[in-house]
């Protein structure tokens, strides 16, 4: 079947079979390999991506649920060399270890963003709760994502200011 | 991991998925959220032939009332209804459950008719829906027909819907200015596991303060969720007190039928079963009894 999607704001229509995995449609038919695999049972939301915004574990979606929708996938944050604050925050706050988990964790920071710009730290650990950090890095997962929201609400304060790269 | 092959139907309409449904029968086999089928599927206990996604047929989703009754479309996601601040004072226990099932991120996905057919019983939509009375509305190519909760959940993933029915609404008696409160208790190990138990508690209080009705229903303690029926009977007609909610325990946790397994022994979750029961009825009294001072 052929199975057209949005990903990152680019349209790509691709044939695959019906039982293909949304993951493995990112990572083996449009090569994006940052979406991870990790326990590939829906538990640890290592494959985490958002699907019309909305953050989804693509080891548990078929691709063609995802036709003619909107897929965010790590690689879509940064816009060129300027990153996403939520990157920035990962890299600021050093939200990684291993990084194995860390683009579900800044996917899920940036949903939560989107519907909550000042989240408190309790509000980002429920939102974190479907994904796993086995570094155990909460503590600074939890600060990175804090750190976007504040620069996120200082860009909102002057426009003019692009956000920067640290 | 990936399923077994199988042929993927999107269709546009209800009509045409149950059309679909009374041509294939057991081949077929109804996808809403897939949080519970697509891992079937990957770990191969479900080869079906033929999936029906159900998820771009509109008008199956969404939280509304009409004459003292609640409908809930069957393709209303876990979210949706932990968002649903129109069943508050209402319908609490739906409220108390939805953002304890699973982690967020399935909840995002996963439906609460997908999980009441699927009938997992760690599954806790089906208590709820027990302590409720809800009805199922059941449709197929051949007419609609109307199911109860009691009697619905037949065994481990096993209810009464045939295999070319597709669950569209839930429908729960909520008659408007009634006092009512409700609760969910659910042990898990961590987030996203499965219940070692939980119990869902709804009650009905009269003018003169006594218990009109109670439901409770038991999740992860049987081959399927659990209507403590016996449990619900001593509670109607009552005057609240601590010594009734810990006979009303009692009997719900001798209703439990619980295996004893990584999660506990069968002694131990029984013994929870009626914890969670007397703590769930004193928080419905209690929230049923603010509702209106």
């Amino acid at each position: 079947m052929n199975v057209t999607v949005e990903v990152n704001g680019v349209e790509k229509s691709v044939d695959c079979e019906p039982r293909t995995l949304l993951v493995d449609f990112i990572r083996t038919k449009l090569g994006l390999t940052g979406t991870h695999i990790g326990c590939d049972t829906s538990n640890c939301g290592a494959c985490t991506v958002l699907l019309d915004g909305t953050p989804v574990k693509s080891c548990t979606q078929l691709a063609a649920m995802a036709g003619g929708r909107k897929v965010t996938t790590v690689e879509g944050l940064a816009q060129g060399a300027a990153l996403d604050p939520v990157q920035e925050g990962f890299h600021v706050e050093h939200g990684l270890q291993c990084g194995f988990c860390t683009p579900g964790m800044m996917l899920v920071g940036k949903a939560l963003l989107e519907d909550n710009p000042n989240p408190t730290d309790d509000e980002i650990r429920w939102a974190i709760s479907g994904n796993i950090c086995r570094c155990t890095g909460y503590m600074n997962i939890v600060k990175a994502i804090q750190h976007a929201a504040a620069t996120k609400a200082a860009v909102k304060e002057q426009p003019a200011e692009p956000a920067g790269v640290s | 991991m990936f399923p077994a092959a199988f042929d993927y139907s999107a269709p546009a309409t209800l009509d045409e998925a149950l059309a679909i449904l009374g041509e294939h029968g057991d081949d077929a086999k109804v996808l809403a959220g897939g949080q519970s089928l697509i891992p079937l599927l990957k770990l191969r206990f479900a080869q079906p032939s033929l999936i029906v996604d159900i998820g771009r047929i509109p008008g199956l989703s969404g939280v509304d009332s009409e004459n003292g009754t609640v409908r809930i479309g069957s393709r209303t996601r876990h979210r949706d209804v932990e968002a649903a601040s129109q069943l508050r004072g209402r319908l609490d226990v739906l409220l108390a459950a939805a953002p304890q099932i699973s982690d967020p991120l399935i909840r995002n996905v996963g439906t609460i008719g997908g999980s009441v057919v699927h009938a997992d019983p760690q599954g806790d939509w089906g208590a709820v829906m027990l302590a409720v009375d809800a009805e199922f509305v059941l449709r197929s190519a051949k007419g609609e027909r109307i199911g109860p909760a009691d009697g619905f959940f037949q065994g481990p993933f096993t209810t009464a819907i045939s295999p070319d029915e597709v669950l569209t609404t839930i429908r729960i008696p909520s008659p408007s200015g009634a006092r009512t409160g409700g609760s969910y208790h659910k042990m898990e190990r961590k987030i996203g596991d499965f219940a070692t138990v939980a119990t869902a508690v709804h009650v009905v209080l009269g003018d003169d303060g006594r218990i009109t009705r109670a439901g409770i229903g038991l999740t992860a303690v049987g081959p399927h969720n659990i209507k403590a029926k016996e449990a619900e009977a001593a509670l109607a007609g009552q005057e609240p007190s601590t010594e009734l909610y810990a006979e009303a325990a009692r009997l719900a946790a001798a209703a439990a039928e619980p295996n004893s397994d990584i999660r506990g022994t069968a002694e131990y979750k029984k013994d929870v079963v009626r914890v969670f029961v007397q703590r769930g009825l004193r928080d419905a009294v209690k929230r049923a009894q603010g509702a209106n001072s």
